[in-house]
């Protein structure tokens, strides 16, 4: 771990206001935030591991769990709920048998979350698939979808 | 007519916006790139013919194809991997264009009713390559702007009347000259494209499209006001147009167009990225200010304003994309070209994000003062499916509800402030009779609800309170006196926030409930959803008038629910139906309600 955080740290050189940028590497190399990271960098930078906290938790982008294998982000904006994104969501959700509450599957293979919108209206209703853009999604197509990133 | 020379004057040039990928773009390039190797064509050829290039706008006919044989183009509509062996073997090498793929008169109906400044290069230039920029007079305006004193760059935007793009239409001139004389040092601009409206996607497509303009407006901006560094601050989930901005920073840098000294100017600037975290609130300026210092991106009261104390306590310009991408034409054209189109009080053009019940879905740039009619019906083609059209939202989630009867209104600032909507950042929003507007305006408040950053309490628990109450009047459960309750709540939370956000959340559902109201009433009094939107309250069945026996609702239904023989009509087993919506939404005759 250290080696990995060693590096982000030399990136940002300690210049002010780097917290967000800092995490979202720290996000990128592992995945979500662990907490020994936050710990790690607030004693290096002598900043509060509570203002890392408070970034981490008030921003959408920020995970404190390990997620899936498979990421899969469903469209919440406006053309994609007058497109009926609601019901192919709760559809992908029942294939992969989440339980209520929870965001990733319990065999840990895919994470379905919801994101305000990825500005791609015109293509309503739109899921991204391990960074892949699924686009006019239907139910069948949506169960095309998790066969083909589940074979990888 | 397949001889080399011709092979040349080849350009092929394929759509690779967001939605354009999403439709296979690229697997289109890389068909075009095969066929053309395998007919002996150089790969190198190829590489050059093939010029990848912005968002068009028009996303509902994705992929659209440019075939420019020496100069003659031709542009076809969704085009697909299977047909680009046609397209090679009868238009490239026999010069006759494959008709029926031709895009149609709704493609010239789409572009002939727009005003392009902004989008004019979008789709048509190459937006990796700073090159293609300079070539259509790129930079001409950043230059021109630098020749003079920054008083005059701030009068002739004055002159243009130029309103900020991003919602509130602030006057941009005004801003700078706040800002310009401002103490403190150094200042800075900042470029907002954390465009968080569901529902609008303009900001995206012109970064992903042409860059370089938004560039070349924050060299114009930051010498206006005397700023000596610029942050672009972008949402993450804009990966394309992330990666975009960030080799046109380069190559701008590497042409001495930002960096000491732009132009022989004795003028500095250098611009950086800063990459959002996924918070609708940091649209507002005062949060986007705490995110970039690296904070929760929480609004603060103003005054002070930005122009006096900004980020890091320094003067600060923040203006919206689109806004700074509209300069480089200003300063080349002059302010008053740019005041001679629009209205009154309402300058230049605006780009408007058309989506939802649309039949022509995409990016459209329109003359302020246009009438909603003429972008519905005359740009967008109507409705799917030829419904009927209902409303329309503006400004996302906040701004409000325009209702058809209210069709010919002119689309500017105070035209859609006078209805309880807004301009917003451009995310126009199509409804049609099958959408709910309570169902509507349910969605919009669990978006700001849940974007709340929770610093003022009306914001915070008002916004729990309104949706709490629109959820149960969704689920069958509403009570007399509801909607005077919202009223109440929604009028309340407007004028006791602090921020945009809080100010403009109830504007969704008091514009409904303003000319809508009865679909409320029906919701509460018969428990009826007129719309056929909300589960609890959903009966489907089919009209055997109008039911054409087709058997698509038989197909579509996943509970076995419908019995259906040929020739004979559908009927819907309640017991069984679990109310998904597949068989309305598969009809094609509109039979089932």
């Amino acid at each position: 771990m250290t080696e990995k955080n060693e590096q982000i740290l030399d990136k940002y050189d300690r210049e002010k206001g780097s917290v967000i940028s800092i995490l979202q590497d720290v996000q990128e190399a592992y995945g979500y935030i662990p907490e020994d990271a936050v710990f790690w960098f607030s004693e290096r930078l002598n900043i509060p591991a509570s203002s890392f906290f408070g970034v981490t938790t008030f921003y959408a982008q920020f995970y404190l769990k390990p997620r899936g294998k498979n990421i899969i982000t469903a469209c919440c904006g406006t053309a994609c709920h007058v497109k009926g994104s609601a019901g192919i969501i709760n559809r992908v959700r029942e294939e992969l048998k989440i339980p209520a509450g929870e965001t990733t599957s319990t065999d840990g293979k895919f994470t379905v979350e919801t994101i305000a919108c990825v500005g791609a209206c015109s293509i309503a209703p739109v899921f991204i698939g391990n960074k892949k853009v699924f686009g006019k999604m239907t139910l069948e197509k949506a169960s095309e979808m998790l066969k083909e990133l589940d074979k990888g | 007519m397949s001889d080399a020379t011709n092979v040349k004057d080849l350009l092929i040039r394929v759509c690779v916006g967001t939605g354009g990928l999403a439709a296979g773009s690229q697997e289109v390039i890389d068909e075009f790139g095969r066929q053309l190797g395998d007919r002996g064509i150089e790969a190198e050829i190829v590489k050059k013919c093939v010029n990848k290039t912005g968002c068009r706008g028009f996303c509902a006919k994705d992929v659209l194809v440019d075939i420019i044989i020496g100069g003659k183009s031709e542009t076809y509509q969704l085009i697909s991997t299977d047909k680009v062996g046609r397209i090679v073997e009868e238009h490239i090498l026999k010069g006759e264009p494959v008709k029926e793929w031709l895009v149609g008169p709704e493609y010239h109906s789409f572009h002939d009713r727009q005003t392009k400044i902004l989008l004019k290069q979008c789709g048509h230039i190459d937006p990796e390559d700073i090159q293609a920029y300079l070539a259509i007079g790129g930079y001409e305006g950043a230059k021109k702007a630098l020749s003079g004193k920054p008083a005059a760059v701030i009068d002739e935007i004055k002159s243009s009347g130029l309103r900020g793009r991003g919602g509130a239409g602030f006057p941009t001139g005004l801003k700078w000259e706040i800002c310009s004389k401002a103490e403190g040092h150094p200042k800075y601009i900042i470029c907002n494209a954390d465009e968080g409206d569901p529902g609008a996607f303009m900001d995206r497509s012109v970064i992903e499209g042409n860059p370089h303009s938004v560039i070349e407006g924050m060299i114009i901006a930051g010498y206006a006001i005397g700023a000596s560094y610029g942050y672009v601050y972008i949402r993450a989930e804009y990966p394309l147009a992330i990666h975009r901005l960030k080799i046109a920073i380069s190559d701008a840098r590497s042409r001495g167009f930002l960096g000491k000294n732009i132009s022989g100017s004795g003028f500095d600037f250098d611009i950086r990225i800063k990459e959002g975290a996924g918070a609708f609130i940091c649209g507002e300026e005062t949060a986007l200010i705490a995110s970039i210092e690296g904070k929760r991106g929480m609004p603060r009261a103003k005054p002070p304003f930005p122009a006096h104390k900004g980020l890091w306590g320094k003067p600060t310009v923040i203006n919206n994309v689109e806004t700074l991408a509209n300069l480089p034409a200003i300063i080349t054209n002059g302010g008053k070209w740019y005041a001679s189109i629009g209205t009154e009080k309402s300058k230049g053009t605006k780009v408007f994000a058309l989506t939802g019940r649309i039949k022509n879905t995409g990016l459209i740039e329109v003359p302020m003062g246009i009438s909603l009619k003429e972008i519905i019906y005359d740009i967008g083609g109507g409705c799917e499916k030829n419904r009927k059209f209902k409303a329309v939202q503006t400004g996302g989630p906040s701004g409000g509800c325009i209702p058809a009867s209210h069709i010919d209104m002119p689309v500017d600032y105070e035209s859609l402030m006078g209805v309880g909507s807004m301009m917003g950042s451009g995310g126009m929003v199509v409804m049609d009779e099958t959408t709910c507007m309570v169902d509507m305006s349910k969605f919009f408040l669990s978006f700001t609800q849940s974007e709340s950053c929770g610093k003022c309490v009306p914001c915070r628990v008002g916004t729990k309170r309104m949706l709490e109450i629109l959820t149960r009047i969704t689920e069958g459960k509403g009570k007399e006196g509801d909607i005077e309750l919202l009223l109440e709540l929604g009028t309340n939370i407007k004028a006791t926030s602090l921020c945009g956000l809080g100010m403009s959340a109830p504007n969704p559902v008091l514009s409904t409930v303003r000319f809508f109201r009865e679909e409320y009433e029906a919701h509460i009094r018969e428990g009826i959803c007129p719309a056929s939107v909300c589960k609890a309250l959903r009966r489907y069945v089919v009209n055997v008038e109008m039911c054409k026996m087709c058997g698509k609702c038989f197909k579509a239904c996943p509970s076995g629910a419908i019995t259906w023989e040929k020739k004979k009509p559908a009927s819907i087993d309640k017991g069984k139906c679990i109310k998904c919506g597949a068989c309305y939404e598969a009809c094609p005759f509109s039979a089932i309600t």
